[in-house]
């Protein structure tokens, strides 16, 4: 290790940055409540499955209780007392007559307050012991069949949006040579304030995500795992509106990797910033307990600014995401921080460029798996130079140690993957692999050469960027972060604290508020 | 009248090449129905240069041919730009001179596109290909709504930002997805504006046929590789243009 001569006392410097920029962001996190953190507590207590409209009960229940009590004392103590009182005998027959309107919820006093807690401790707990013994299930097989053979873990793409297309399309990428499976949402399930329900079939440019589509795949994979004698992981999508229920369900399930970033809701999707940083931590906390590695989506900020200009802009965030994912419990190991090669390649010296920012990732977080995100900017439709490309992009990958390769598809803005674009997409990688997999071994950039000096410079604007955001006025909610947000620091795009997709689903904590989800998360850590 | 058949390294030689998968398991058979397939689309000889197997179930094939058909040039449809192209400073001055204020233009990706890049390189001053986005033109005031905007609110949005134009781009084309958001957003805009109102409705995006406008119900389709500078161009032409007429 140490092929960059960064200055530690820089990186301090920057991580300290990151942690005085968090902070008040984590602090705002915890002084809120958001439908979907409620929504994840009761599914966590068993409650699934929708109405005849395709609502999920969930949903049914945390909206009656908030229109009776107000979402700010949480969920747990109004369901849990009116479960004590006899006004029906399980979760489910309680969301269906709050559903038709015969029960009235109330915050319990007293003794009643405390049953209730100790009700609703032990109902979520036991979904918390059903994510324990989830992860335990994992590091079994994982004992029993294998592992993946070697880092980089090869990571592939199905989108069929039907679940029983993905099934056998996973199975097939897993042959081939696949150590991850990522099942691509469709897209605008971000927006979706409910997480669809059953094994869904129509999905535009992927597959929604849903408990019992996890629970297909996962079980298909298991079946493809034995066969090939390696544990195939799979993973999906933790962001939009419902990150903490898919979180929840996902440890439920046992996915292995989830996509989950801190600010891409905000910045791509229009999520409001209090709702995606309350979601986002508990979610986290979720997956930090399930053993599931996230992945972070530096690589979108590529796609819209300048991959040279903007490289900071990945560097500054993926210190922000290791601060908020570690505060709330993950591990080093657990912390798959993205990055993309996605310079223009016409930019004179780019391969050394992409060669300086993966470095920089690399020496920045030296524990962490790295996702390495291929090409897709300007990948034109010319299909034999983007191979090409991809080519480049996987060298960057070897010499760099990723744990996480993306693979990269010639055909890339022109037909969503063909079987063909895939085994080619393989044949590259293996290639590159076989020949120059332990190059790093004889890569050393020289002290003073270009690389050294791209990559200090970047981790130099790194740190001047979080610089400023501290030093932003921080009015409404005492947090610089947010107003650098609302002033478009990130992605050019500006995106105020109180406004956005979502934010009717915020709550401030009341003094009484009560979560047992979070009390077991934070207590147990 | 031009006629033109490919080139691989003589005139008139007529050689392309072509890639492959056949649902069947890699053997002599199977190449002999490469060559076949080959044949039928018209190369003749075909070359099967490359076979492989992936999986037990499916081979791929490289073929190399020669073609027999001849092209015409001249029976070829392509809608041609029918408008001078302007710098930016041409562009602003021949605002200027007609409209005597600042063009509107509202933007958005439509449906649950969430990928912005196309309506992005257009409008953000950044803008594509060496040219920059219309938010540097002076006279071109810009509200670029972003990802995933309903029809609505595009409408209502147009209406209260007085647009003249909007401009919407569409990357996802899963099931026709771009073509269903175009006709339920031009039919959006044919309800709420009286005809003579109705601002220019442009749509872009790299799947799109520019040769559909009047079957999508808008005044412009822009297909793949579109600058900023077109666009400008365009709007500048129809809406100086109109407001001569």
């Amino acid at each position: 290790m140490g092929k960059l001569t960064l200055d530690a006392a820089d990186v301090r410097r920057a991580r300290t940055l990151a942690r005085q920029v968090g902070r008040p962001i984590v602090k705002t996190a915890q002084q809120h409540t958001t439908v979907s953190v409620e929504r994840a507590t009761l599914r966590l207590a068993g409650l699934g499955g929708a109405d005849a409209e395709g609502t999920p009960w969930v949903n049914r229940l945390a909206d009656a209780v908030r229109a009776d009590v107000g979402l700010e004392h949480g969920v747990a103590l109004p369901v849990w007392d009116a479960l004590l009182r006899g006004e029906a005998e399980d979760l489910l027959v309680l969301a269906q007559k709050a559903g038709a309107g015969s029960v009235t919820f109330r915050i319990p006093e007293g003794r009643d307050l405390t049953r209730a807690r100790t009700a609703s401790r032990k109902a979520v707990g036991a979904g918390i012991k059903q994510i324990d013994r989830r992860r335990v299930e994992r590091e079994r097989i994982i004992a029993k069949v294998g592992d993946a053979p070697r880092k980089p873990w090869i990571y592939l793409i199905v989108a069929t949006g039907d679940i029983h297309e993905d099934i056998p399309q996973a199975q097939a990428a897993a042959r081939e040579g696949a150590d991850v499976i990522a099942v691509i949402r469709s897209t605008g399930q971000s927006l979706l304030d409910f997480v669809p329900e059953g094994a869904t079939r129509e999905g535009f440019a992927g597959t929604y995500a849903t408990q019992e589509n996890f629970r297909l795949m996962r079980a298909a994979l298991d079946e493809t795992s034995r066969e090939l004698g390696r544990y195939v992981r799979l993973t999906n999508y933790a962001s939009g509106l419902c990150m903490p229920e898919i979180a929840a369900l996902a440890g439920l399930e046992r996915l292995d990797m989830m996509l989950n970033d801190s600010m891409y809701g905000i910045l791509f999707r229009d999520i409001n910033p209090i709702r995606t940083f309350v979601d986002q931590r508990f979610s986290r906390q979720v997956h930090a307990r399930a053993g599931i590695i996230i992945n972070t989506g530096e690589d979108n900020y590529l796609t819209t600014a300048d991959a040279v200009e903007a490289a900071h802009t990945v560097t500054t965030s993926q210190l922000l995401n290791e601060y908020f994912a570690k505060e709330a419990g993950l591990e080093d190991w657990q912390l798959g921080l993205g990055h993309a090669f996605e310079i223009d390649p016409a930019v004179p010296d780019s391969f050394r460029m992409e060669l300086a920012h993966a470095l920089l990732a690399r020496e920045l977080f030296p524990k962490a798996p790295l996702k390495w995100m291929p090409p897709t900017r300007h990948m034109t439709g010319d299909v034999f130079r983007g191979y090409l490309l991809d080519g480049f992009f996987n060298l960057v990958g070897a010499l760099t140690d990723q744990g996480i390769l993306l693979v990269g598809m010639m055909t890339e803005a022109v037909v969503t993957p063909w079987l063909s674009d895939r085994d080619l997409a393989l044949q590259n990688v293996r290639y590159v692999m076989d020949a120059a997999g332990n190059l790093h071994e004889d890569f050393h950039p020289t002290p003073d050469g270009f690389i050294n000096t791209r990559a200090k410079q970047v981790l130099g604007e790194s740190i001047q960027l979080l610089e400023d955001i501290k030093a932003h006025p921080g009015t409404n909610y005492g947090a610089g972060l947010l107003d650098a947000i609302a002033d478009g620091t990130f992605g050019l795009m500006k995106r105020p604290a109180d406004k956005g997709r979502g934010l009717d689903g915020v709550a401030r904590k009341a003094p009484d508020h009560y979560n047992p989800a979070t009390e077991i998360l934070e207590g147990d850590k | 009248m031009t006629i033109v058949r490919p080139y691989g390294d003589t005139t008139g030689d007529g050689m392309v090449q072509l890639s492959f998968t056949l649902p069947i398991k890699h053997s002599k058979v199977a190449e002999g129905a490469a060559a076949q397939l080959a044949n039928k689309m018209g190369m003749d000889p075909a070359l099967v240069v490359h076979a492989k197997p992936m999986g037990d179930d499916f081979t791929f094939f490289v073929v190399y041919g020669r073609v027999n058909h001849l092209v015409d040039t001249d029976q070829v449809e392509v809608v041609e730009r029918d408008y001078p192209l302007l710098t930016p400073k041409e562009a602003n001055a021949a605002i200027k001179r007609s409209l005597r204020r600042r063009m509107v233009v509202v933007g958005g990706c439509i449906g649950t596109d969430a990928h912005t890049v196309g309506i992005d390189a257009i409008l953000n001053i950044k803008g594509f290909a060496g040219e920059k986005g219309l938010e540097y033109y002076r006279e071109v005031k810009v509200v670029n709504l972003g990802a995933q905007v309903g029809v609505p609110q595009l409408v209502e949005a147009a209406i209260a930002e007085k647009a003249d134009a909007v401009l919407v781009s569409q990357v996802v084309t899963q099931r026709d997805a771009h073509l269903l958001n175009t006709r339920e957003m031009s039919a959006a805009f044919r309800e709420s504006y009286p005809p003579a109102k109705r601002p220019l409705l442009v749509v872009g995006g790299p799947r799109f046929d520019e040769t559909m406008a009047e079957e999508l119900g808008v005044d412009r389709v822009f297909s793949r590789g579109t600058t900023p500078g077109e666009v400008a161009s365009y709007l500048v032409h129809r809406l100086t243009t109109r407001k001569a007429s």
